[in-house]
């Protein structure tokens, strides 16, 4: 191949793919058998981050981003004016390869723009995939893309060489798709979505029963949100999480805050990308996934918001105050988790030490517990630490500005700006 | 991303404790000075010597690192691996493999202390009477946790870190400076991974390798001259032809995949920290050959377009 020619597709393509942020590598069960190259067990690596501090761990390229769509929020669109490109299969064969075996990356994510047809599309894709598993012997971790549209033969086979598939629903809402993504529908999202969850069960199930069962998409499925594109408030982003985690059995919803990219009227006119609120939003995520809130705890129809100053389970502890204080010597798990400033790791420690004898505030301090925070919910052995009833305006005054309150500098220059903008 | 998963069905049991337990001997002896070979085998027949002479260590050093008074006289003990091994099975009446493990990690992670929290925890775990590992309250045993923990760390951050270059004789090389001993811990990583090439990682701190030839991994070390472009950087000419473009593909591809809009080098530091970039071919300084993709800035109404960075005001 002609180094500086492949050099400059790598760069466009890789330059049209970053927008997709799903990066993990982790939950694969591909082992190397046979003296092959490359694993993909439990644990993904981050091989690099790049100076946004996203983390580098598969080599995250598009196949083509020449598109037959025009969707508003997409970089690739057709009407868009950028340079095009487009690998051949074995040109991301090597690539994949090469990098693999520098320890550059733990596998390929790929993924491409639409061209003459969803089939056509998705038999490349397929078709690279299957080269480097069967070929190419490799093992490393393979995230591909299903194209909407595709039929359920490509994408079947797809699920056999890939440890992940996902679908990106990108707008939250079918309102926001009709009018930014005019060419793409809801049915045509959740269809193969709903293939592949049938896929994996149904994979499991005959796990279960036979001996030796090709697998497929092991480590489940994802799909990705644009937060700040369209209209829809957080509630209903939540919600609609909610039903991908439950109706769907995905893996992980990702939140991409837009960029801004295009001058189109249908899009709104913002200079940053929502950086806090799509970071608000994870936190949510982990506490639905990790924490065991439910969706209609941390937000309502009265509050479709999350509040971007503080986290949000900060902000659940201060609308539920009757649950509080609660005492680390005697609490449940759970309840020892709601507590603000006390993560899943230090909710583990307490309850694991204090069978040793009770403990004391200092060890909590030791344990890594915020105590800035956690100090207006918690009591120790029947005693608080902070002896006045405060508000719940006082508190998160004292949280956000008293002595030794650290904001993200994120947060602060945030705000600024949406101050400047106002 | 890479991060561990918690989950509320995952808290800790209370671990049944071993049945048969030996009872422990009081050190009722003269506390004394001990001296070994720096091995982990080493530090094993202390642990031995100890109970066998009833004589808590007041200090366990390597010989020749030994400290204190100019009166200390250490005692010498001598290696044995008979010994060592028993102490090593005996371990597992007290605690479980892991927590085991956890100890030989603390010995790895070369802090000055290492031998005596190592004791203070055995000694703690032979008489509590049941599993210490959750002790957390206690800080010796909060010590070995957060050292095997950095141990951990460091191992996952070499099994990312490491950039293997080719030779023309299709030997992978890379060479690595890790803040601690790892090179032990992330052999069988890279054994499992890279089966079908042959690959070398160089510890330049501690002069020594771990050398895959298709069948075993072993360490190798290179006494003064041998190998000594392997050691540091392999030069230019040793180079398979093909190697720059790939350093160079990867370093585009790095470029790339960079969304400026959301640059944050505080968050690109916490997880790539400065010391590391030395051996991250991404990290070394290039010319940059094509440009990033160029996000249409919005309009000001009426205005020109703003140049990146500006806010609109309304």
């Amino acid at each position: 191949m002609n180094d500086q020619r492949i050099q400059e597709k790598l760069s466009i393509l890789a330059d049209a793919a970053k927008y997709d942020v799903s990066c993990s590598s982790s939950g694969g069960k591909r082992k190397n058998e046979d003296k092959g190259l490359g694993n993909a067990e439990g644990m993904g690596i981050c091989h690099s981050y790049t100076e946004d501090g996203r983390c580098v761990s598969l080599l995250k390229i598009l196949l083509t981003n020449h598109c037959i769509f025009d969707c508003a929020y997409c970089v690739s669109r057709r009407s868009n004016d950028v340079k095009r490109a487009a690998f051949t299969v074995d040109e991301v064969v090597e690539l994949t390869m090469n990098f693999y075996r520098r320890n550059y990356i733990e596998g390929l994510f790929l993924s491409s723009g639409i061209f003459s047809s969803p089939d056509y599309t998705m038999e490349r894709l397929v078709r690279i995939i299957r080269k480097l598993r069967t070929e190419h012997r490799f093992n490393g971790y393979i995230h591909v893309k299903a194209i909407p549209g595709a039929s359920e033969e490509l994408i079947q086979e797809a699920g056999l060489y890939a440890d992940r598939l996902s679908v990106n629903i990108e707008l939250p809402s079918e309102m926001a798709l009709t009018t930014l993504a005019p060419e793409k529908n809801y049915e045509e999202i959740l269809t193969p979505m709903a293939q592949i969850r049938d896929g994996i069960i149904q994979n499991k199930e005959e796990k279960a029963l036979f001996k030796k069962v090709p697998p497929f998409a092991t480590a489940g499925q994802s799909t990705q949100l644009i937060v700040g594109a369209s209209q829809e408030n957080d509630l209903q982003i939540i919600n609609l999480s909610d039903s991908l985690y439950k109706g769907y059995g995905l893996k992980r919803v990702y939140y991409s805050g837009y960029i801004p990219i295009t001058d189109d009227a249908r899009l709104p006119q913002v200079t940053h990308p929502p950086l806090i609120r799509e970071h608000r939003l994870y936190q949510t995520d982990w506490l639905m996934r990790f924490y065991g809130f439910q969706a209609d705890e941390i937000l309502d129809p009265a509050h479709p918001f999350l509040d971007l100053e503080i986290d949000p389970k900060l902000a659940w502890a201060l609308r539920n105050r009757q649950v509080f204080p609660v005492d680390i010597n005697t609490a449940d798990y759970e309840m020892i988790l709601r507590i603000p400033g006390v993560g899943a790791r230090s909710a583990k420690r307490i309850v694991a030490a204090r069978r040793f004898g009770p403990l004391s505030l200092d060890h909590l301090h030791k344990f890594g517990v915020v105590l800035k925070r956690a100090k207006f919910f918690l009591t120790c052995r029947g005693q608080a630490l902070e002896k006045r009833d405060y508000d719940e305006q006082t508190i998160r005054r004292q949280i956000l500005f008293g002595s030794g309150s650290v904001r993200s500098a994120l947060v602060t220059q945030q705000l600024d700006l949406f101050a400047q903008a106002s | 991303m890479a991060i561990s998963r918690f989950s509320a069905s995952s808290v800790p049991v209370v671990a049944a404790a071993p049945a048969a337990r030996r009872v422990v001997p009081a050190l009722s002896n003269v506390p004394l000075d001990y001296a070994y070979d720096g091995t982990f085998e080493g530090l094993l027949t202390v642990l031995f010597t100890v109970y066998d002479r009833k004589a808590a260590p007041n200090s366990i050093q390597p010989t020749g690192a030994v400290q204190g008074g100019l009166f200390v006289q250490p005692v010498e003990v001598e290696t044995n691996e008979a010994a060592a091994a028993r102490v090593w099975k005996g371990l597992l009446q007290y605690m479980d493999a892991e927590a085991r493990t956890r100890l030989f990690h603390t010995f790895l992670s070369e802090q000055p202390d290492r031998e005596l929290v190592i004791f203070r925890y055995a000694d703690l775990a032979m008489r509590a009477g049941r599993d210490i590992s959750e002790h957390y309250a206690d800080d010796n045993v909060r010590r070995v946790q957060r050292l095997a923990q950095q141990m951990y760390r460091e191992k996952h951050r070499m099994e990312a870190f490491v950039r293997f270059e080719k030779t023309q004789d299709g030997l992978f090389h890379a060479t690595i400076e890790p803040d601690f001993d790892v090179l032990p811990l992330i052999a069988a990583h890279f054994t499992k991974r890279y089966a079908d090439q042959r690959w070398l990682i160089y510890d330049r701190r501690r002069h020594y390798g771990l050398y895959y030839d298709l069948h075993r991994t072993d360490i190798v070390q290179f006494d003064g001259g041998a190998m000594p472009q392997r050691s540091t950087a392999v030069s230019a000419t040793v180079l398979d032809e093909r190697e720059p473009l790939y350093k160079l593909l990867w370093q585009a591809y790095f470029d790339h995949v960079n969304i400026p809009e959301r640059k944050n080098m505080k968050l690109h530091r916490r997880h790539m920290p400065l010391r590391y970039w030395k051996y991250l071919s991404e990290k070394q300084p290039r010319e940059q050959r094509f440009e990033p993709i160029r996000n249409k800035r919005p309009v000001q109404p009426g205005g020109p377009a703003l140049g990146a960075g500006a806010a609109v005001t309304e």
